[in-house]
């Protein structure tokens, strides 16, 4: 493998897999939480709220970047905040590149996983009680493993996401070599470069069998999940 | 353990306003389709909220508007069998069964898995999924699920409506067995003349979100027009003796007696279930004489409830199994026919049921 990349490149593929893998995770717990909400609660405000939700859908990456920079920077009042308060600084840094993709892949993840809250039979949560389960266990025990589908599908689509993203994380965090230069970055950087299109190249190979191998796991384990679920 | 129902709830147009009181044993909400029987289950069951009204189990206030207590479900320890089973589809048969009984306290755990699991016959189910279960198999899961809670009062919510009569006639026996074994009181929604005739004790008539009339089956009854009602006399079981004799007739051996009936098809030892019209069940007092009758049981009489007239259904305790001879009001007061009576039950024609006991 080692042979195959250049330092440069093997450092953007690592970095690249660790924001994403971060992002997903560090996003899903908010996500399943922010999806139940949307698919479940009634209260007003509603529509607004799934309407923040979707707004990285529809802003140019490079406005939600922007935002981060100014609400997240050193300077801004959440930067600021959790600089003085936990030491946790997220601007040119690789969370924030990781907090930009999640940021961005977040609509996806909610959407896919409210679909599958949208779709459990609510029923089930109802028998679930009757026999002793208060709310808590029985969005454990019932709910969650119900959408367990849409949870796997909402977590490949922010981690794809997380992959491709660009503009909002070039915005927020630069695009520093070994910091923050992931895969989209040092693509766009070799091909600035003169002789940059066979690096460029490889690194777009690598994009493409991360984002099949992705896909396919994802629909793999959702095989699985509604094979044993079926009634 | 007595059930105090005194409830007012609106869902959209539909008003439903109940009161009544249930004893012991299987308390049978009758009622057509849409006449509120499963609002009322679910109030009972918390799973609804009442607008005004008061439900208590024993001494414990389930629910009561006016002193603001409201439990929750989880908290009222009532088992629930729905119409369409409920099983968790994620889960084992062994893990929906378990999964009231994980969250029951040990204190307040009654019953032994295996025991239940036996009563209800699903042992070779254990380690198969809800989906690879057939539609009577998932109704006898789902009571077991809902006694393996341990709960206090059992509600069953026509449990057996998505089946076909073979399996009802598969289910019956073990709601049957939960009455008298068990000695759960059970609230049994129904809009079956048959399944409220040989199951329940006390019966809540409920039409248009009102109660019609409570009491004790046979009066409640005696008020409906149960023309061509109490067809379904009832289900023996009986083992099977010899195939086919000289005669050409099976021999069958249960406790009241010894049936002969025609060509059975299984081999000896079986155990056999014989569906009898309550017409083709007629009662002697003392020994009958020489008759053409082949089939006599003997029977204690365990109630006699009114039909519409002439008619009146006699209820049967046949070697422990219920029969109801359908029977005129004159033959009764001919003979004298009481409740604790020992009678003869003469079953002139003996249906076979397709499948195997």
């Amino acid at each position: 493998m080692e042979q195959l990349f250049t330092p440069e490149e093997w450092t953007a593929i690592d970095l690249s897999l660790k924001v994403a893998t971060v992002a997903t995770l560090a996003s899903l717990p908010v996500g399943i939480a922010m999806a139940m909400l949307l698919a479940r609660g009634r209260f007003p405000g509603r529509s607004l709220l799934a309407g923040i939700v979707s707004l990285p859908l529809v802003l140019p990456p490079v406005v939600t970047g922007y935002l981060l920079l100014l609400a997240f920077g050193r300077k801004g009042p959440i930067g600021a905040f959790l600089d003085q308060t936990f030491g946790l600084v997220f601007a040119f840094r690789w969370t924030g590149a990781a907090l930009a993709s999640a940021i961005m892949g977040f609509p996806l993840m909610v959407r896919a996983i409210g679909l599958s809250i949208e779709a459990i039979d609510r029923r089930l949560e109802d028998a679930a009680a009757t026999l002793g389960a208060g709310r808590i266990v029985v969005f454990l025990s019932v709910t969650l493993p119900l959408a367990i589908p849409g949870i796997l599908a909402g977590a490949v689509l922010a981690f794809a996401r997380s992959l491709g993203e660009f503009g909002a994380t070039i915005t927020f965090v630069s695009n520093i070599p070994g910091e923050t230069q992931t895969i989209p970055s040092a693509i766009y950087a070799l091909i600035q470069s003169p002789d940059g299109e066979t690096g460029a190249l490889r690194l777009t190979l690598v994009s493409i069998v991360i984002a099949i191998g992705a896909m396919l796991l994802a629909e793999w384990l959702a095989a699985r999940f509604r094979a044993g679920e079926r009634t | 353990m007595t059930l105090d129902v005194d409830v007012q709830k609106r869902l959209g147009a539909f008003e439903v306003a109940m009161r009544f009181q249930t004893g012991g044993g299987i308390t049978a909400l009758f009622g057509p389709s849409g006449s509120g029987k499963t609002t009322l289950v679910n109030l009972i069951a918390g799973l609804l909220r009442p607008d005004k009204g008061r439900i208590a189990l024993g001494s414990r206030v389930l629910v009561d508007t006016n002193t603001g207590v409201f439990l929750r479900p989880a908290e009222r320890r009532i088992g629930y069998v729905f119409q369409e089973g409920r099983l968790f589809p994620h889960l084992s048969v062994r893990s929906n069964l378990m999964f009231g009984r994980w969250l029951t306290p040990g204190a307040r755990r009654w019953g032994d898995f295996d025991a239940i699991v036996d009563l209800l016959a699903i042992r070779p189910l254990l380690a198969r999924r809800p989906r690879d279960l057939s539609g009577g198999e998932k109704q006898r899961v789902a009571i077991g699920r809902a006694l393996l809670s341990s709960p206090e009062c059992l509600l069953m919510d026509e449990p057996l409506a998505a089946l076909d009569p073979a399996r009802k006639a598969e289910i019956l026996p073990f709601v049957e067995r939960l009455r008298d074994e068990m000695r759960l009181p059970i609230v049994y929604v129904s809009h079956s003349v048959e399944e409220v005739a040989r199951l329940a004790d006390t019966v809540v008539r409920i039409e248009g979100g009102r109660v019609l009339a409570s009491g004790p089956v046979g009066e409640v009854f005696a008020t409906i027009d149960a023309e061509g009602g109490f067809e379904a006399g009832g289900v023996l079981t009986a083992r099977l003796v010899t195939e086919a004799g000289a005669d050409g007739l099976a021999r069958l051996e249960h406790p009241a007696g010894a049936l002969l009936v025609p060509h059975v098809g299984r081999p000896a030892g079986s155990l056999v279930r014989l569906s009898i019209r309550s017409r083709d069940v007629t009662i002697a007092v003392g020994e009958p004489g020489r008759l053409s009758v082949r089939n006599r049981l003997t029977a204690r009489i365990t109630a006699i409830a009114e039909l519409a007239p002439p008619d009146v259904a006699i209820r049967l305790d046949v070697g422990g199994e219920p029969l109801v001879a359908r029977i005129t009001r004159d033959a009764v007061r001919e003979l004298g026919l009481e409740p604790g009576q020992m009678v003869t039950a003469l079953v002139k024609a003996v249906a076979l049921d397709e499948r195997r006991g």
